[in-house]
């Protein structure tokens, strides 16, 4: 067993546990212990996917309790690029709450890490109840993360966001007894053994726990009509939060591509095939209502919440389209889009700074520092996220078109996907003319631009070219990802066969 | 016993979702505890109801499922946690927006 696979959760633990203790220390001493675990954490990622590509499955036994008895952890190629995906954006959000966030209450740092361990166990783990824990380490943190700093905004977005995610974990807690009561287990893999050969009568109840597990989903990732917590708890958040919640969306849609690929995908009428019918129309809805809110907000935060939204649309209408390619074009989505949503948050905050009234809402007029600047940076974010070339926006939209018009009603897709396109540029050119395209008022005292913090956007849309550049290996990588996503049968197999090959040594 | 079981959890359910949907906080927070409580029961069953078979292997030939129970305890404390955490939210967002309604204002009373 290799003990470096459960270090993506331990390190953020132990480090949010110090943190926790040493809650005395001097900001500076937190900030090293924050930033040395997210730099630990963009090593592992690097690891990970590295060894993903080496080995189909790394498996990792948590006590060294066989499974399917005992909890077990498994690293393949998604959860290996997920991994990555959470370590780079938690570092550049760490960096950038360090510009004076963590300064505007207690227990910044280690709210951040304890979130980090929670997002990579869900990320890591085989096992549905063990989902569920991580579910509520990384929500309870996130709770309070959406807090931090204190507002009335925050409070009434926080009170929202809280009861909706509670009443997504009764339901979840639901769906879990059903599935045990039905079957016995709770191993992901163990699981689809099971349901594969289970009675025709308890066929209904079955579908019925997946349901709701599409329902708790749902709730995390925003689906449409369970996604109006979304806007405002995303734009209150502050600035480096929201943009790590950006990866919170995507921990849902990761739970839709694991449980439902892996758990409900066996047997000879396979109930994912009823899932995916409900998620279709379900998703199209959710990108036509993101696209409409872009263009109806008020201010750049909310303006981005509805660009999460719409990248969720897209991304769940593309995994519920059969077809391998449909799958891997939606995951390079999933990365371009949280970096650019990420992005977009930072941005906000980093104009909103500039500003003497009026923060980042695009009516209030007030002049604006250092308009060429910010405004060379807006406008390559812009053309990025709205899918226009060179950046990884482009490609991601090209592939996902091209796939999407071989599936079956995926023209619906298609034009949907152009619409919004246009939509976004449409809002996002309307709010940069309005901001920096106007002639000067000159600002008598001007505000100092934060350096380091236009550095570290840059650095994100520097990400964005990245994956525009090395878009081959990507590609390659991300369809070898999709091809192990469609094919179950190997992880049941390396969970389930190494239980029975170990059994000698596990069990004295 | 089954009967009273799951009269038990249909009420503590359709209780528990009432309450949810009310606008104000204190009955939301009232929802959700009896939610929690209809979930804890819920686990419990689906270990199956049996009387007199502790779990635990060789005192009776018929054991108890133990997992249910390790569900529930992991389920009892998470619910506890987020109680009070959705409490003492509740009274802070009552104290900074000056009512208790879910939205943070009362559409028939604060708008005239």
């Amino acid at each position: 067993m290799n003990h470096l696979m459960a270090m993506p959760v331990l390190v953020p633990l132990v480090a949010g546990a110090c943190l926790l203790i040493t809650f005395k220390a001097p900001l500076m001493t937190q900030r090293l212990i924050s930033l040395g675990s997210c730099s630990l954490l963009a090593l592992l990622g690097i690891w990970a996917v590295l060894q993903a590509g080496q080995h189909p499955h790394t498996l990792y036994y948590l006590g060294n309790w066989a499974p399917p008895y005992g909890i077990v952890l498994v690293l393949d190629r998604l959860s290996a690029i997920m991994l990555l995906l959470t370590a780079c954006l938690s570092l550049i959000a760490g960096l950038y709450a360090c510009r004076g966030t963590d300064r505007e209450g207690a227990h910044f740092h280690a709210l951040f890490q304890l979130q980090l361990a929670g997002i990579n166990g869900a990320f890591l783990t085989g096992d549905l109840f063990n989902l569920f824990v991580f579910f509520e380490i990384l929500l309870i943190a996130s709770y309070a993360l959406l807090l931090h700093g204190g507002g009335r905004a925050r409070s009434r977005a926080g009170l929202h966001y809280v009861i909706i995610n509670l009443v997504g974990s009764a339901l979840f807690l639901f769906a879990v007894g059903t599935l045990y009561g039905l079957t016995g287990t709770l191993n992901m893999a163990d699981l689809a053994v099971k349901i594969a050969l289970i009675p025709a009568e308890d066929q209904p109840l079955l579908t019925s726990a997946a349901l709701l597990l599409l329902v708790v989903f749902g709730v995390k990732a925003a689906l449409l009509p369970l996604l109006f917590w979304l806007p405002r708890a995303y734009s209150a958040a502050s600035a480096p939060v929201a943009a790590l919640f950006a990866i919170m969306t995507k921990v849902g849609i990761y739970a839709m591509l694991r449980v439902f690929h892996l758990v409900f995908s066996q047997g000879e009428q396979p109930i994912n095939l009823t899932l995916w019918e409900w998620l279709w129309p379900l998703s199209l809805a959710t990108l036509l209502l993101g696209a409409v809110g872009v263009l109806g907000s008020a201010s750049l935060r909310t303006m981005t919440a509805y660009l999460v939204i719409v990248s969720v649309g897209i991304l769940l209408a593309a995994i519920s389209l059969p077809g391998q390619e449909m799958l891997s074009s939606a995951l390079y989505y999933l990365l371009h889009s949280t970096c650019l949503t990420a992005t977009f948050f930072l941005l906000a905050d980093l104009i909103g700074k500039q500003r003497y009234r009026g923060y980042d809402r695009f009516s209030l007029v007030s002049p604006l520092n250092h308009r060429w600047l910010l405004g060379c940076l807006f406008f390559i974010a812009a053309i990025s996220i709205s899918g226009l070339p060179p950046f990884s926006g482009f490609i991601s939209k090209l592939w996902l078109i091209q796939s999407a018009i071989k599936a079956p009603s995926g023209g619906l897709l298609w034009g949907l996907m152009l619409l919004t396109g246009l939509l976004t540029l449409i809002a996002l050119s309307r709010a940069g003319s309005r901001w920096f395209w106007r002639p000067t008022t000159s600002v008598s005292s001007p505000l100092r631009l934060d350096k380091t913090s236009f550095v570290l956007i840059c650095l994100m849309l520097t990400t964005s070219l990245v994956l525009s550049l090395l878009a081959e290996p990507i590609i390659h990588y991300l369809e070898r990802t999709a091809e192990q996503i469609l094919s179950p049968d190997e992880y049941i197999h390396a969970v389930l066969q190494s239980a029975w090959l170990s059994e000698a040594e596990v069990v004295p | 016993m089954e009967i009273l079981f799951a009269l038990t959890l249909g009420a503590l359910t359709t209780s528990g979702v009432y309450l949810l949907l009310r606008a104000r906080t204190f009955s939301v927070i009232l929802g959700l505890t009896l939610l929690s409580h209809a979930i804890n029961l819920y686990l419990f069953g689906m270990g199956r109801l049996k009387t007199e078979s502790p779990a635990v292997i060789g005192l009776v030939p018929d054991y108890a499922d133990p997992l249910p129970q390790a569900l529930v305890l992991t389920a009892i404390v998470i619910g506890f946690a987020m109680t009070s955490f959705v409490v003492v939210l509740a009274l802070k967002a009552a104290v900074e927006l000056r009512n208790d309604h879910v939205d943070g204002e009362n559409p028939n009373e604060d708008r005239p």
